[in-house]
């Protein structure tokens, strides 16, 4: 079958160009499927979805809407389609989706089709859940309808197994390749219903083991990210930007730069010098020539990161309100009537993505169109914004989405893109922008730097009645994320974000705001008990005694690290619980100290995750262990500083990330089995970790860590 | 200046710049991308590749160093994923965003090449050099002593 659209971008063309089979292109719920013929008019490809295309070989080929960017999803929503249309996952292939939000994207919150096709927030298979199972459904029923039909058999005889439709009764099969040679759509797919779909207990795939699709190729350096997209006569950029946010650059040496060899052309930007060549040498010899001026006074001028904590002090002493996050009770009226008042102070300083694929992209800009190769988040967006920028139709954009050497939300800005873009532009050919791990780290965009106030009241029986928690920090909504705490039960709660603007650069970075509160949260709990001389583990089942899927997996997370246990001599444990995208994570980790040197070492790390229906099982354990780890990370190493509003840090040697001498030697995770809709993994065991290793560190040495990250000289001070 | 070299197996020349880096040399004159850019100080392991079999760092090479000399890169480990550890990466599911993982690979190879035998310890000090920011670190223990064990 030749499907063609007139209107349509190149990339949606070629999708929808395959010889031979059958594209399925199913309805939205309750809207009405068509299939895709030449005479057909174009105005229904916003209404319909394409997701499957069946060859007559039996191979299926499986669109992803998704970035693919470590998360696993490119495997896990493939899966649920391939689940509920009974396909052999042997004959799955896996491409990447057309970039077409109408067609791909969720809505916030899910459920639905159309809406951004973002992968952010952990929320790629939560969010597409419902509609894959539902179009896997009703290709499914296409299948067997067209069977039906051909073998004059009603459709409730009818059972599919992996890649085949039986009919018991005669025991006649027939394959879905076969299928695919003679069959003809309904004019409409009806809407499955939901209790026509498998039963959990009926998944052959989903909450089973399969591996991931895209390892092979990312054990032999095949697997193509951006960064290695070769195009003929293509050329190379890279770009000098503002060291202080929002400075403008005045080349002085510009003549001497245009006789460095190679050198092609010199570009002027808002907020940099581009520097475009026939090979990287000489666009980093251009680039680290380069004589500039950095011009104008702007507001992160007067930034450093290191006074600014007494600023936010100040700020949570005050009367100030800035936004509640959430309050219940009277938390003013309430204090005064407790028996004792707790409360203290933590500190996150800023970190860094540091994904390893160094941002870049490759960018064509031709005649009113553009073609671009780019690693992101978010290929919708990026397509507009493209299209935005050249004031070129978002038809005329062709994006083509990469393997993602890592996103953790830098990847969801599309600042790198858009410099390919303007590069690309200025010399009329293919142009690769690479920036250099000191561009991406000097041009960063962090989260934020806060400073956290918890104040609690106990009353006379030991019970929490009051609890305040005021996060003072820069980055605005980044603040607040992970600051409530809706399954702890305490009457009178105020939670409050209070924001001052430095005027540099702020981002999502995995689990956001969940990081910094989960640490404030979990590490004042445990202040709290060891005040009250409650073990952690109760106070926190009495915080949480009406709330039993929380308490669950806190009680999973005691029983796999048997607390209370015995502990090696020299050693000793934090626990900790949080919840994010949805997902209840609860963690233990066990520590030892060298007094000497002042260097934690995490030796082995328990965590039990309910995530409701857990499509693919170990790769959720590898984004738990993923997340501990670089949550680890965070924890004990990382630190971006400004003075005078310049990040102090220029590679891995003074922004240290965490090696293998440092992983735990020993991560358990488990998976509590659950009915309930999926909810977000990759981020899960991220926030808890600050608080484990702080709590832990306590019950070693009676001291209290409160600034992350937790570096040797902290410890050493701390320790006297 | 014209660098003769073999690079996983074959003889090749290269004509480029006195001031060609290894690393650039491979991705963009000879798209052999699998070998990858991380930092370009010698400080992530990204870009491991073997310089008469030992792991050396491609992006702090010059070109004009391997003169003579045999490179292999990832794509010249093995045909068809088959090098021992391909496959023990490959059952462990070791991968996330993949992008360290030649570099891992690389780096692991060259020391079972000189040590069939590691103990923990000395695969934890080998190892060391390769940063994953995806966290994969327990898994490519994992697949490293499951290696071992096969062989
Ligand atoms: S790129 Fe060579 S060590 Fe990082
Ligand atoms: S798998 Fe992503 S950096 Fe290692």
């Amino acid at each position: 079958m030749e499907n063609e659209l007139k209107e349509n971008t190149i990339s949606r063309r070629k999708f929808l160009k395959r010889s031979g089979g059958l594209t399925f292109l199913v309805a939205g719920i309750g809207i009405p499927a068509f299939v895709w013929k030449k005479e057909e008019s174009a105005e229904n490809n916003v209404q319909i979805s394409a997701w499957v295309h069946l060859s007559t070989d039996g191979t299926v080929t499986i669109y992803n809407p998704a970035a693919e960017m470590g998360q696993g999803t490119m495997t896990a929503l493939p899966a649920i389609i391939a689940e509920e249309m009974d396909a052999d996952w042997s004959k799955v292939k896996i491409e990447h989706s057309p970039v077409e939000p109408k067609i791909y994207g969720i809505p916030w919150g899910g459920g639905g089709r159309g809406g951004s096709m973002l992968t952010v927030g952990s929320r790629s298979v939560s969010g597409h859940f419902e509609n894959l199972r539902q179009s896997g459904a009703q290709v499914r029923f296409v299948l067997m309808s067209n069977v039906a039909e051909k073998w004059g058999v009603n459709i409730d005889e009818l059972e599919t197994q992996p890649g085949m439709v039986i009919h018991p009764k005669t025991g006649k099969k027939i394959s879905y390749g076969e299928i695919a040679s003679f069959a003809k759509f309904p004019e409409e797919i009806p809407e499955i219903p939901t209790n026509k779909l498998k039963k959990v207990s009926e998944f052959r795939l989903i909450g089973k083991d399969f591996q991931r699709y895209d390892i092979p190729e990312k054990v032999n350096g095949s697997a193509i990210y951006s960064i290695d997209i070769q195009v003929p006569n293509m050329v190379y950029g890279m770009i000098n930007r503002s060291p202080v946010n929002g400075t403008k650059p005045e080349l002085n040496n510009e003549a001497e730069l245009r006789k460095i060899p190679g050198v092609i052309e010199i570009v002027n930007l808002d907020y940099g010098i581009g520097f475009i060549a026939n090979s990287i040498e000489a666009a980093q010899q251009a680039k680290y020539t380069a004589d500039i001026n950095w011009k104008g006074q702007t507001k992160a001028d007067n930034h450093n990161s290191q006074s600014a904590y007494k600023e936010y002090e100040t700020l949570a002493e005050s009367g100030n309100s800035g936004s509640m996050v959430a309050s219940s009770g009277d938390f003013s009226r309430e204090i005064p009537n407790t028996r004792k008042v707790i409360q203290a102070d933590y500190k996150n300083d800023y970190v860094y993505h540091a994904q390893m694929e160094p941002l870049n992209a490759v960018a064509w800009v031709k005649d009113g169109e553009a073609e671009v190769w780019a690693g992101t988040q978010g290929t919708d967006g990026a397509r507009s914004a493209i299209a935005n920028h050249l004031g070129i139709d978002f038809k005329a954009v062709n994006l083509h989405p990469c393997y993602l050497g890592g996103g953790f939300g830098r990847r969801s800005m599309n600042d790198f893109v858009l410099e390919a873009v303007d590069l690309s532009k200025a010399v009329n050919l293919p142009v690769k922008l690479i920036w250099t791990r000191t561009d991406d780290i000097q041009f960063g965009a962090f989260r934020p730097i806060s400073l956290q106030r918890l104040e609690a009241g106990i009353d006379a029986s030991g019970q929490i009645k009051a609890w305040k928690h005021v996060v003072v920090g820069t980055g605005g909504g980044l603040l607040g994320s992970g600051a409530d705490i809706p399954f702890y039960d305490i009457p009178n709660k105020h939670i409050e974000v209070r924001n001052i603007d430095h005027g540099v650069r702020t981002k999502h970075w995995r689990a956001v705001g969940h990081g910094p509160n989960k640490f404030a949260i979990e590490t004042f709990v445990d202040e709290i008990a060891i005040d009250q001389k409650t073990d952690p583990l109760e106070l926190r089942r009495q915080l949480m005694k009406n709330h039993p899927r929380e308490l669950k997996v806190l009680e999973t997370v005691a029983k796999m690290s048997d607390w209370g246990g015995k502990i090696p001599q020299g050693r000793a444990r934090g626990i900790g619980f949080a919840e994010r995208s949805d997902s209840l994570a609860a963690g233990v980790c066990e520590i030892s100290l060298d007094r000497k040197s002042g260097k934690i070492k995490v030796h082995k790390i328990w965590c039990a995750l309910d995530a409701g229906i857990v499509v693919h099982p170990d790769n959720a354990k590898a984004q738990v262990e993923g997340s501990l780890v670089m949550g680890l990370s965070s924890v004990m190493l990382e630190s971006i500083t400004f003075e005078n509003g310049e990040v102090q840090q220029n590679n891995f040697h003074d922004y240290p990330i965490l090696r293998m001498e440092d992983a735990p030697e020993r991560i358990d995770i488990e998976i509590i089995p659950s009915i309930e809709r999926p909810t977000g993994i990759g981020e899960a065991g991220l926030p808890f970790m600050g608080a484990i290793v702080s709590n832990a560190f306590a019950s070693l040495t009676g001291k209290r860590l409160r600034h992350m990250p937790f570096t040797p000289e902290k410890v050493l001070e701390l320790l006297g | 200046m014209t660098t003769s070299f073999i690079l996983n197996g074959k003889k090749v020349e290269v004509t480029a710049e006195s001031d060609a880096i290894l690393l650039w040399t491979l991705r963009e004159r000879l798209h052999l991308t699998g070998t990858k850019y991380g930092c370009g100080i010698s400080q992530c392991g990204a870009c491991t590749i073997h310089l008469d079999g030992n792991p050396v760092k491609a992006c702090i090479m010059p070109l004009s160093a391997v003169e003579g000399k045999e490179v292999t890169t990832i794509e010249g480990l093995s045909h068809n994923n088959s090098h021992p550890l391909q496959k023990s990466w490959i059952s462990e599911q070791v991968p996330q965003c993949g992008y360290c993982h030649s570099g891992q690979i690389m780096q692991a190879a060259a020391l079972l090449k000189k040590n069939p035998k590691p103990n923990r310890d000395e695969i934890i000090k080998h190892m060391n050099p390769v940063l994953c920011r995806c966290g994969t670190y327990t898994r490519i223990m994992k697949a490293i002593e499951k290696t071992i064990q096969n062989s």
